[in-house]
């Protein structure tokens, strides 16, 4: 479904990411790990249209889309959430999920139907979706932190898309809320049959959801496979797994 | 957003307005008309600056357009109003695609001064295109409806389409365009990865901003059969942007208690004060000062006192 080929960024004299290829079938889940700066958020940029790459091609089904502009991208069928809290924060949670569905039915073009209301009841299964129904008329800035990274999740799936991106879904989490969170997330993809592709440095969470594992270092690939292979591997448990 | 109580005290203020005429002083009805074609243009800049958030230091210039326009087409191409009007406007739309095409590639202080720049662009060629607008001098004298010479029905006609374009505004804020407006206002960003193309969006705002902007500038011309260069310079974009901070540009209707507030204060200091624009300006600071946010927020968070106060602020 994403094919990513090739591809290299560099930042200044920087190489954030080094002739990285990366192929991702439809309905599986691959995770992308690596200690940091080793070029997870930046792939993902890539991937999502928020950077433009400096040489090799992303497909998704079959397009081009390495110069295709973000709210493109989403329109067919990409969406992504980010590694530090990206939503609306003086809306309401209620609305946070609403915008989405409506820029999806091409009502933001629409200066005359009332927003108060519509899409209801989708907005409230996405939310129902993501255990933020009660929390719906708060501020989503009032939500501790852990909830926000839900609520992103809910903003992303608003999108309706085929492919969901999501950049280390974890990040500032508790254990206990981070359990909880990818099981969440494995739930969502099954049963939206979603295809997911997702950073995360905890790699005990990778093999817990993980099809398929990547590891980056220094921006390059070091290793490609199952999560048992990518586990046994010398250099990975070098530059690492080593390190727990 | 327009929200019940301010649907409310709408209704309350065109109820005084149009109470105006039966109170039998006539220059009660002129300050009226001044203070609807206010609230206009206010309402017109609050588009791009309250609801979709980029601050604007040009939007005079569509309202010396729409001036302009409205009584040029009327005196030297003796065009009738119901042809001056809406052609006038559609021309301020049209130079606020042009303008607005170059100006919503850039964000924030860089904005603000390309839009700045555009106006004083229209205020030099009003300025210097004597032949056409009368240059430096204004153009004055220009031919109106005999039936819009009459004061009393200036002043119901500035009513009604004043009325009109509150109401279209009001709806534009409720609806499912202004609520994507809002959400570019929040974080661009991430409007842009749920599928919001920004810039269009942006430039679709700066168009109905500006057309708005023009209604409000040719209701001006009609008033005082003419228009002039100044209506274009920076200070009447500061002024329209004043009156949008003080009622508070987050509440639909800021802008017009700004209006308000603004017109009653320069009416009051310039009848007792020698230096009167010196007293303005410290009521100003005073007014800015206890209500930083515009006096609807002001008084919207007086009515909930005792709430926790609700932080913002991206995480």
């Amino acid at each position: 479904m994403l094919e990513i080929r090739n591809i290299t960024k560099q930042f200044g004299g920087f190489v954030a990411v080094n002739n990285v290829s990366l192929s991702i079938p439809a309905g599986t889940t691959h995770a992308v790990i690596g200690p940091n700066g080793a070029g997870k958020t930046t792939l993902f940029n890539l991937a999502s249209g928020s950077v433009t790459a400096d040489q090799g091609t992303v497909s998704f089904e079959g397009r081009k889309i390495e110069r295709m502009a973000p709210h493109d991208i989403v329109k067919i069928g990409m969406a992504r959430s980010f590694q530090r809290v990206n939503i609306f924060p003086r809306q309401t949670v209620f609305e946070n999920v609403q915008v989405p569905l409506i820029v999806g039915a091409g009502a933001h073009l629409n200066p005359f139907r009332r927003s108060a209301g519509t899409h209801h009841d989708r907005v409230m299964e996405l939310l129902e979706m993501v255990a933020l129904a009660d929390d719906a008329h708060r501020r989503a800035g009032e939500l501790a932190h852990g909830r926000q990274k839900q609520l992103e999740l809910a903003v992303a799936l608003a999108s309706n898309p085929k492919m969901l991106l999501l950049d280390e879904p974890t990040a500032g989490m508790s254990i206990a809320e981070t359990k909880m969170s990818i099981r969440l997330i494995n739930d969502i993809v099954r049963k939206n049959n979603l295809t997911l592709l997702f950073t995360e440095h905890d790699m005990n969470v990778v093999f817990d959801i993980a099809s398929a594992v990547t590891v980056l270092h220094h921006g390059e690939v070091i290793a490609q496979g199952a999560p048992h292979e990518v586990r046994g591997n010398e250099e990975v448990r070098r530059v690492y797994l080593g390190k727990h | 957003m327009c929200t019940p109580w301010q649907t409310r005290f709408l209704l309350a203020f065109f109820a005084v307005i149009a109470a105006l005429p039966l109170l039998g002083m006539p220059h009660l009805m002129d300050r009226g008309v001044q203070i609807l074609i206010l609230c206009l243009f206010a309402l017109s800049l609050n588009v791009l600056t309250g609801q979709i958030g980029s601050v604007s230091f040009g939007h005079a210039a569509f309202y010396a357009i729409g001036g302009y326009a409205c009584v040029i087409l009327m005196t030297r191409l003796g065009a009738p109003l119901w042809v001056a009007m809406p052609a006038a406007i559609a021309l301020g739309a049209l130079c606020a695609l042009v303008i607005g095409y170059f100006c919503v590639r850039l964000n924030d202080i860089y904005f603000a001064m390309l839009t700045l720049a555009f106006s004083m662009l229209v205020w030099a060629i009003a300025h210097k295109w004597k032949d056409v607008t009368g240059g430096g001098d204004g153009f004055v004298g220009a031919k109106i409806p005999d039936l819009l010479r009459d004061r009393t029905a200036m002043f119901w006609f500035t009513f009604a389409v004043v009325g009109l374009c509150t109401f279209a505004l009001r709806m534009l804020s409720n609806s499912t365009m202004g609520r994507t407006f809002i959400a570019i206002r929040e974080n661009a960003t991430r409007a842009a990865f749920i599928g919001v193309n920004v810039r269009r969006m942006r430039l679709l705002a700066f168009v109905i901003a500006g057309a708005f902007g023009a209604v409000a500038g040719s209701l001006m011309s009609l008033y005082i059969h003419g228009m002039f260069p100044e209506s274009a310079f920076w200070s009447e974009s500061g002024r329209v942007m004043i009156v949008v901070l003080l009622g508070g540009m987050h509440a639909f209707i800021g802008p017009i208690v700004g209006a308000i507030v603004l017109f009653l204060l320069e009416v009051s200091t310039a009848k007792h004060f020698e230096y009167w624009p010196f007293v303005l300006g410290l009521i100003l600071l005073a007014i800015v000062m206890i209500a930083p946010e515009g006096l609807v927020a002001r008084l919207a968070s007086l009515r909930t006192r005792g709430l926790p106060r609700q932080e913002s602020g991206h995480a």
